[in-house]
């Protein structure tokens, strides 16, 4: 057990699963690097943000293939590479780049086992880095989870810290299902304790990061951080907030959220994706239909605005959820009654 | 008059760069550089790039030096005409640093002792080291899916004076995962292996529960290494065991589940909250660690009873003090009863099968007491 | 022409079961009482079956929409495919999937596909999976050409040659991509392509069965030793519409008829390898009526089996969720 940060817990999931599987193997562009390059090197990059580094070092070209600029081929190959005895782990780079290879994934991975009745297993996991804040603007920032979720046959999973982000990795690459992994890129240098061996996360099962009695809020992936941040705030203003992350958004941990709403009585969502059909949109849809009567306050969503990623950096600032935004939401559910009452 | 001083900071490369690495410099102070020559060598967590200088000028000052990780935008070095003084340049450096560093201002507190992992013949332990003193070490064995972080309130206090060993049991915590035969003499044959690769002839074994059991194993087939015992509800005095808590323990795979498993072992159920719960699932979702358990509980536990009959130990143990909660509801505090006169009994009201958590203070004063007397 | 006799009489079945089935769905399709839409493989029978002679079932195979004749080809069994179009729960895929993704990965037969250019990518990962559990396998991408032109398939062109994969690119040119012809569709040549990508061009006649099977022996050979991707194009002619129910107003007058008289891969089998006295007469008219049975007795079944259940629905989308 050691301090290590969310690309070194990606990393070290990936090495571990490789040695204990040989039918794990790697592929996407640059996950090694350098293979042509004029100087030679291979392992050069490791992926855009290093998060591979070294695994083409330790497995060679038999289980490490970099590819060419092609998701639809390549993400397609790893379908059907895993429709037919290998478990790949493709990574996708930015996940705004699945516009080029959306059939793949959505026609194909994801259609095979319903469509075949059954008889198809589809061990694949997309990873691919998601998220504003690093102004990278519209075509490098999306958080289309959503979009993913939406697509029955695939399992979406965002981790909100390094230790959530192996053990679901681990989890995920185990899983005979397709399999989208999503990481936010704000974290890659977040760290905490995670053990050096390997373990997993089950999916569907959330984890509450904070427990309060005044108010529940549910957030995904660096949303969490920030809910965290806003509830301890809060906690010190003398109100109770449940922190809900459910890590995986297909499936969901439908009970826990409705259990805590039960609880709480308000409900707070913190979603960095477009706000349309979004989760916070499914989970208010949810709510309403399972837990009216528990509610005491209107649902309130920490959301962007149904616009691109901007790139400027104030623009960005004020598209993004962040604590203030989070603390605010919490503040406006608890004063509902209040209100009404003035 | 400083118009000609240029700071040169760490640079940003790549989209997630927080801190870098000052790998080396490739100019030496008091050359002449131009503009787009490479300055230095910059290491991140994942590149290593040539940095090349932003400005023309004289490389008067490397502030980074070599091997120095700062944030990005932290001043590495100064560029100068040569008019510039030094006394100028000092200037600058001051204040570049004192803005740059408002805000983040350093809390270096000191860090609690870590345990660490360790090669036992061949088997990888954690253990936790901590104390010095001349009497003999004490070393904590915990008990069945328990860990070091079971002795949280009594190991500091138990080490005041003296050298206090806490380690995981092979299959439980940080430890290595096969159990071998998951028997309580499999256990102790790894604490003697422990006390050996540690250096100590001869230790006062402090057990609970299973751990209890192995401490007495330890009496019977290594009787010269044990200084005394200390058992917190040990295993092994008598047959029964909450075999609900036992498969509970091993089946349940989320809080929900097992916050009623784990509120078995204490008499204040407020104490198990969220946090102990996700604690123990963070131990059971590592690799090979619920097959362990379920190998313990086989070896131990068969068909709901407890394996080991170890009361003749004692006939003829090292001292030995023997503390049970009175509403134990995993090992009955009833198996301590009958026991030779030379073992010291303590029954603890209002407590539960972990004494050591819900009555510390206590339980601390009297293995203090115990081993002083 | 070193045929075993086995496999020519198994071949003559395979591609008497695609012409009899496709014949019998053309009927069975205009009484309403299959659900969805039918694309027919008439006239491209001896293009499946010439190239999957030469595969067994540990190589892998991607179809196409119109993928029945690929199905059969690779030994997908024939009642449990009539059942699956009639969308009935004895189907291969339980009803689920129905004319377009009619799949049996027991044989290697990774799915017709109901997306244009879905299958090369696909044929790309099995490659792969070849290559790295080093089982000797190859795998087949059958497609049009008009998936020709999709980009995934000239990305899988490009991927395949930079991996070096056991794959061979099958693309059965019938003239029509839907209702808009080749010559309009189609830039340059699908020779020229092959040759940008630097990997092997081979073409054939595919009424000929004899010649497909020859072709696509050397372009698997290939494959398979590891010498990387092949191109084999397949020039062919498609008897229906594109689905049924085409009236195929843009072809013109005595097109497929000619195809019929003149290019019946059935007929020229038959006349080849009995002139050769590889094949008598009567082996083959018994095949016949073997075949006019089994798919007979197959609608039957099909037309008898029961419906999926409502359970059904919400099986199988996940091997565990």
């Amino acid at each position: 057990m050691s301090k290590k940060s969310f690309r070194q817990a990606i990393n070290e999931a990936l090495r571990l699963e490789m040695r204990r599987d040989p039918r794990v193997i790697l592929m996407g562009e640059d996950v090694a690097g350098g293979q042509g390059g004029s100087a030679g090197t291979v392992d050069a990059w490791g992926g855009v943000l290093g998060v591979t580094k070294g695994l083409y070092t330790e497995f060679g070209p038999e289980r490490v293939f970099d590819t060419p600029i092609t998701e639809a081929s390549y993400i397609g190959a790893a379908a059907g590479a895993a429709a037919t005895g290998l478990r790949p782990v493709a990574e996708l780079m930015f996940v705004d780049f699945v516009g080029c290879c959306l059939d793949q994934i959505m026609n194909q991975a994801a259609k095979f086992r319903y469509m075949f009745g059954g008889k198809a297993r589809t061990p694949l996991v997309i990873r691919a880095m998601f998220g504003a804040g690093f102004n990278a603007a519209a075509q490098h920032s999306q958080a289309l989870y959503p979009l993913f979720t939406h697509i029955p046959g695939l399992k979406v999973v965002i981790p909100s810290s390094p230790y959530e982000a192996k053990g679901l990795l681990i989890e995920a690459i185990r899983d005979d299902d397709p399999v989208i992994f999503l990481e936010h890129k704000v974290m890659y240098d977040d760290e905490e304790e995670v053990p050096d061996e390997a373990y997993t996360i089950p999916f569907g099962e959330a984890n509450l990061t904070r427990e309060g009695d005044d108010v529940t809020i549910v957030a995904f992936g660096r949303m969490v951080k920030l809910a965290n941040e806003a509830a301890d705030r809060l906690e010190r203003q003398g109100i109770g907030c449940t922190v809900i992350d459910p890590r995986t958004t297909s499936p969901l941990d439908r009970d826990t959220i409705l259990d805590c709403v039960a609880d709480t009585g308000r409900l707070v969502i913190v979603d960095e994706s477009s706000p349309r059909c979004n989760m916070a949109a499914d989970i208010s849809a949810l709510v309403a239909e399972e837990a009216f009567d528990a509610l005491k306050a209107p649902i309130r969503r920490v959301i962007p605005p149904h616009t691109p990623v901007p790139f400027a950096s104030v623009l960005e600032a004020l598209y993004l959820p962040d604590a203030a935004k989070i603390e605010a939401a919490v503040k406006a559910v608890m004063n509902h009654n209040v209100t009404e009452a003035a | 008059m400083n118009a000609s001083i240029t700071p040169i900071t760490m640079p940003k490369f790549g989209l997630a760069m927080t801190e870098g690495k000052l790998a080396g410099w490739m100019v030496r102070p008091g050359a002449t550089v131009r503009a787009g020559d490479d300055l230095a060598d910059i290491e991140t967590s994942k590149i290593t790039n040539a940095y090349e200088s932003p400005a023309a000028g004289i490389l008067r000052r490397q502030v980074a030096q070599e091997g120095e990780t700062l944030a990005v935008g932290a001043l590495i070095g100064v560029l100068a005409d040569a008019e510039a003084t030094d006394a100028e340049i000092d200037a600058f450096i001051a204040r570049f640093n004192a803005e740059f560093s408002a805000g983040s201002a350093e809390d270096a507190e000191e860090a609690p002792p870590e345990p660490s992992v360790i090669d036992v013949k061949g088997r990888a332990l954690r253990v936790l080291d901590i104390g010095h003193g001349d009497g003999d070490p004490i070393v904590l064995i915990h008990g069945f899916g328990g860990d070091i972080g079971n002795w949280l309130f009594n190991h500091a206090a138990l080490a005041e004076g003296r050298r206090v060993i806490a380690f995981d049991l092979p299959g439980h915590g940080g430890s290595g995962k096969d159990v071998g035969d998951g028997t309580l003499a499999f256990f102790s044959t790894v604490v003697v292996d422990l006390l050996d690769t540690l250096g100590i002839d001869r230790a006062h074994l402090v057990g609970h529960s299973l751990g209890g059991g192995v401490a007495l194993t330890t009496v019977k087939n290594a009787p010269s290494r044990v200084a005394s015992l200390a058992l917190l509800a040990p295993a092994g005095l008598g047959p029964d065991v909450n075999m609900a808590f036992i498969d509970g323990f091993i089946t349940a795979d989320r809080q929900k589940t097992l916050i009623p498993v784990l509120s078995y072992l204490v008499h204040d159920k407020g104490l198990i909250g969220r946090k102990m719960a996700d604690d123990v699932l963070r131990y059971k979702r590592l690799d090979g660690a619920v097959d362990a358990l379920r190998r313990v509980a086989a070896a131990n536990f068969a068909d709901g009873k407890q394996t080991d009959t170890l009361r003749p130990v004692l006939e003829s143990a090292p001292p030995t003090l023997i503390i049970w909660g009175k509403d134990d509801e995993i090992l009955p505090a009833s198996h301590a009863a009958g026991l030779p006169e030379a073992v010291t009994v303590v029954i603890l009201p209002d407590t539960g099968h972990m004494p050591q958590m819900e009555r510390s203070d206590d339980v601390n004063g009297r293995i203090r007491a115990f081993l002083a007397r | 022409m070193q045929i075993a006799r086995e496999t020519l009489l198994r071949s003559y079945r395979a591609m008497r079961t695609i012409r009899d089935f496709e014949e019998r769905l053309h009927v069975e399709f205009a009484t309403g009482e299959i659900p969805g839409f039918v694309h027919l493989y008439c006239g491209e029978e001896a293009s499946g079956v010439g190239v999957c002679a030469n595969l067994t079932d540990s190589d892998t195979i991607s179809s196409t929409h119109r993928g029945h004749g690929h199905c059969i080809a690779k030994g997908v069994e024939v009642s449990g495919m009539m059942a699956e179009i009639y969308g009935k729960s004895t189907g291969v895929c339980r009803g689920k999937g129905g004319s377009m993704h009619i799949a049996d990965l027991s044989r290697g037969m990774l799915g017709a596909n109901g997306i244009v250019g879905g299958g090369p990518p696909l044929m790309c990962g099995a490659a792969l999976s070849h290559k790295v559990l080093k089982d000797g396998g190859v795998a087949v991408a059958f497609y049009g050409d008009g998936a020709s032109n999709e980009g995934s398939t000239l990305e899988s062109l490009n991927l395949a040659t930079v991996w070096k994969l056991p794959v061979v690119f099958v693309v059965e040119d019938n003239g029509y991509g839907e209702a808009t012809g080749s010559s309009f569709a189609v830039a340059g040549t699908q020779k020229a392509r092959a040759e940008g990508f630097g990997m092997p061009y081979m073409e054939c006649d595919g009424s000929d069965f004899f010649a497909v099977h020859q072709t696509a022996g050397e372009a698997i050979a290939h494959a398979r030793a590891g010498n990387g991707p092949v191109m084999l194009h397949v020039h062919l002619a498609r008897w229906y519409g594109h689905f049924e129910g085409d009236a195929m107003s843009y072809r013109a007058a005595g097109e497929v008829a000619e195809a019929r008289r003149d290019h019946d891969c059935l007929v020229l089998f038959r006349r080849k390898v009995t002139e050769a006295g590889l094949l008598d007469d009567a082996e083959l008219d018994a095949i016949d009526e073997s075949v006019r049975d089994e798919i007979e007795s197959s609608v039957v079944a099909a037309k008898a089996a029961p419906l999926p259940e409502a359970a059904d629905l919400l099986a199988d989308v996940y091997v565990r969720y």
